[in-house]
């Protein structure tokens, strides 16, 4: 792999757990020392996406703005690495007036038409709009794609192979993305379904089906890239399962103590053990390392600044926006 | 906004005017398109899209797997992407295997991207009950969809407001569900209500969602509802027109708006209230028009109200204990000549 691309993966991934890491620290920052869900700067359910990282950067290294992804309750790291404008997205999750919904979506609830990003609180809810995204890039010719991104947990859902069927049935410029993090809330992969991949649930709609093991951030980029490029060139829809790692809890405040695998899950963190392939094989040195550090943590704590200097909606408009 | 080209008109049943609105739609705006079950050859199960792919292709009226949260949720995708779907469902009994993609992504988008995205949208489909298809294919549910907010609600009662109404659903910026009733469609193999075919303005024939019209004036008691039971409705005017009680009918026409202001004008007039909902009573409709004219002013109210709805039970199939259940004239009848009498 060209080491521009290797050293754009890793940036991307840096600034993805920097914000996150910001995010964690905001949130938490003021709901001591009672812990209190809806109080403080940042209010409500919070789903992280740390050790995700290299999913989001493989898959959208390979998209415009011009293409959609509809994401999930999980969706930083997907917005991110789209090109979402961060201080927008980051007023949002603060519930502020200048965030992408005005305060109305929060962080399970992000809508940019600029890039055609969107994402939803209901498991699967975000794949059959994927495929009607990809129905207009169809009927319109523009050779743009959509990406629907779920958890391994939606694979159990009627949406999920309804969609990946209609998507099928009618070629649509689509790539569906399973994030198998191996844990639906509490409940491990092994007790919700007895298929090993659900890679393998793809034969069943007559389209591709790619696992990726190890979480590795090249693996997906290369099965990304032969799966846009089918969708693009009309080859249809490619179903891509990534085996990930969800590094902390299904929400912030989350004691995790059904998961049995916590003790070996720090080690397989993405970022440090691609790191390290990046320096021995040249791509990167300490300089470089803090200089991508340096850089995400400017944009993110700009867009923390941004977020936090922007108003509370005003409570006189709680109406506003229900109809167009 | 009402636009009606008196000086000409032709005679279609609703079923057809539906049609030729969605049609000249179709030639208007090249991002409007249909998908459903049983659009394309078929035609609609209740002929709401009859002809439309021998006239648009395949590529615009396209026939779905029976996988409603997938291809609603397309439509979702699709309007969102800036096309204008129409999407029908057949029946809305079957709007529970897909109600998450309705109520909360269809209905929410608007409102959770601070108005940055539109969803443009028609989902259509038939309800009602009166012959025999059972607690699964009969109801009307329109009070569940009214009230949850983010959607408009159209239920049109004869061909021409089906048409412009249609029309109006299209060009919202808004997700519109259409909800026809099979007794006011003019089908061939369904008893037909003398009404179900009418004059339907040429031209751009428009009728604003959120505008009740007064098909019957009068002066003793007002009867409001909508669908098929305006008809009820205005063949009991009638007969009791023979016995001396003067009915003014309103029929709704939407539910979401829902225009408070003509219900409380005829009532202030007649101070007598009949309300007709085929839909279920309890926490529906119904229960909505009453609160209303409490909260605004109920001393215009010569009499208590009086509701003729579903009693809370499940459509039955018999046809005697169906009949006994849907909001039949003898019983609307027996509501107008109570109110009048106190």
């Amino acid at each position: 792999m060209e080491a521009r691309v290797q050293r754009e993966l890793y940036d991307q991934m840096v600034l993805i757990r920097t914000y996150e890491e910001a995010i964690l620290r905001e949130y938490h920052a003021d709901k001591k020392p009672v812990f209190d869900i809806g109080a403080g700067l940042v209010p409500g359910e919070m789903h992280l996406s740390a050790g995700q990282e290299p999913v989001a950067a493989g898959v959208c290294a390979h998209l415009t703005t011009d293409d959609a992804v509809t994401a999930t309750h999980r969706p930083h790291h997907f917005a991110i690495a789209h090109g979402i404008d961060l201080n927008a997205m980051t007023a949002e999750i603060f519930g502020r007036v200048d965030g992408l919904g005005k305060g109305r979506g929060g962080h399970m609830h992000l809508f940019d038409p600029k890039t055609h990003f969107s994402c939803s609180g209901i498991i699967a809810e975000g794949y059959p709009s994927a495929a009607g995204a990809a129905l207009a890039f169809k009927k319109r010719g523009t050779g743009q794609i959509a990406v629907g991104v779920t958890g391994e947990g939606a694979a159990n859902q009627g949406a999920f192979h309804e969609t990946l069927n209609l998507a099928s049935l009618w070629k649509l410029p689509a790539v569906f993305i399973v994030e198998d993090n191996d844990w639906g809330i509490s409940v491990p992969r092994s007790a919700s379904t007895c298929v090993a991949s659900n890679a393998e649930r793809a034969a069943a709609y007559g389209m591709p089906g790619i696992r990726i093991e190890d979480n590795a951030v090249e693996a997906v980029y290369e099965a990304a890239g032969h799966a846009v490029e089918r969708a693009r060139n009309g080859g249809g829809p490619t179903l891509i399962e990534v085996h990930t790692l969800r590094l902390w809890g299904h929400f912030e405040g989350d004691a995790q103590g059904y998961r049995s695998d916590i003790e070996g899950v720090p080690g397989q963190d993405p970022i440090p053990t691609y790191e390290a392939t990046l320096r021995s094989a040249g791509v990167l040195d300490d300089a470089a390392v803090v200089e991508t550090q340096t850089r995400a943590t400017e944009l993110v704590e700009s867009a923390i600044a941004f977020a936090k200097a922007s108003p509370e909606p005003d409570p006189s408009t709680v109406l506003d926006y229900v109809f167009a | 906004m009402t636009t009606t080209t008196e000086q000409s008109s032709k005679r279609l049943n609703t079923a057809k005017a539906m049609v030729e609105a969605i049609a000249s739609e179709m030639e208007r705006d090249e991002n409007v398109f249909v998908l459903g079950e049983d659009v394309g050859p078929y035609g609609g199960i209740f002929s709401s899209t009859t002809g439309l792919i021998d006239r648009f292709g395949p590529e615009r009226v396209m026939d779905t797997p029976i996988s409603e949260t997938a291809f609603i949720g397309a439509a979702i995708g699709a309007a969102t992407e800036g096309m204008r779907p129409i999407v029908e469902l057949m029946f809305v009994d079957f709007f529970g295997v897909c109600m998450d993609q309705i109520y909360n992504h269809m209905a929410k988008i608007h409102f959770e991207s601070g108005g940055n995205v539109k969803v443009p949208m028609v989902l259509m489909t038939a309800v009602g009950g009166g012959y025999s298809d059972g607690a699964q294919h009969s109801q009307c549910l329109w009070g569940t969809f009214a009230h949850l907010p983010g959607m408009k609600v159209v239920v049109p009662s004869n061909p021409a407001d089906a048409a412009g109404l249609m029309t109006a659903a299209i060009r919202d910026d808004n997700p519109v569900v259409f909800m026809f009733h099979k007794g006011v469609m003019g089908l061939p193999w369904m008893a037909k209500n003398p009404r179900s075919i009418g004059p339907v303005p040429d031209g751009d024939h428009v009728v604003e969602i959120g505008k009740a019209a007064t098909p019957r004036r009068g002066s003793d008691v007002t009867v409001v509802t909508l669908s098929l039971s305006v008809h009820h409705a205005l063949d009991v005017a009638e007969e009791l027109a023979g016995e001396g009680v003067d009915v003014e009918v309103i029929d709704l026409r939407s539910i979401v708006p829902l225009d408070t202001e003509a219900i409380l004008e005829s009532v202030g007039r007649t101070g007598h209230l009949v309300i007709v909902d085929e839909d279920y009573q309890s926490f529906g409709l119904s229960g909505e028009i009453a609160a209303r004219i409490a909260e605004s002013d109920p001393t215009i109210l010569k009499s208590p109200i009086s509701r003729v709805a579903v009693p809370d039970v499940s459509i039955p199939y018999s046809r005697s204990l169906e009949y006994a259940a849907l909001p039949t004239r003898a019983r609307i009848k027996a509501a107008i000549l109570e109110q009048v009498s106190k």
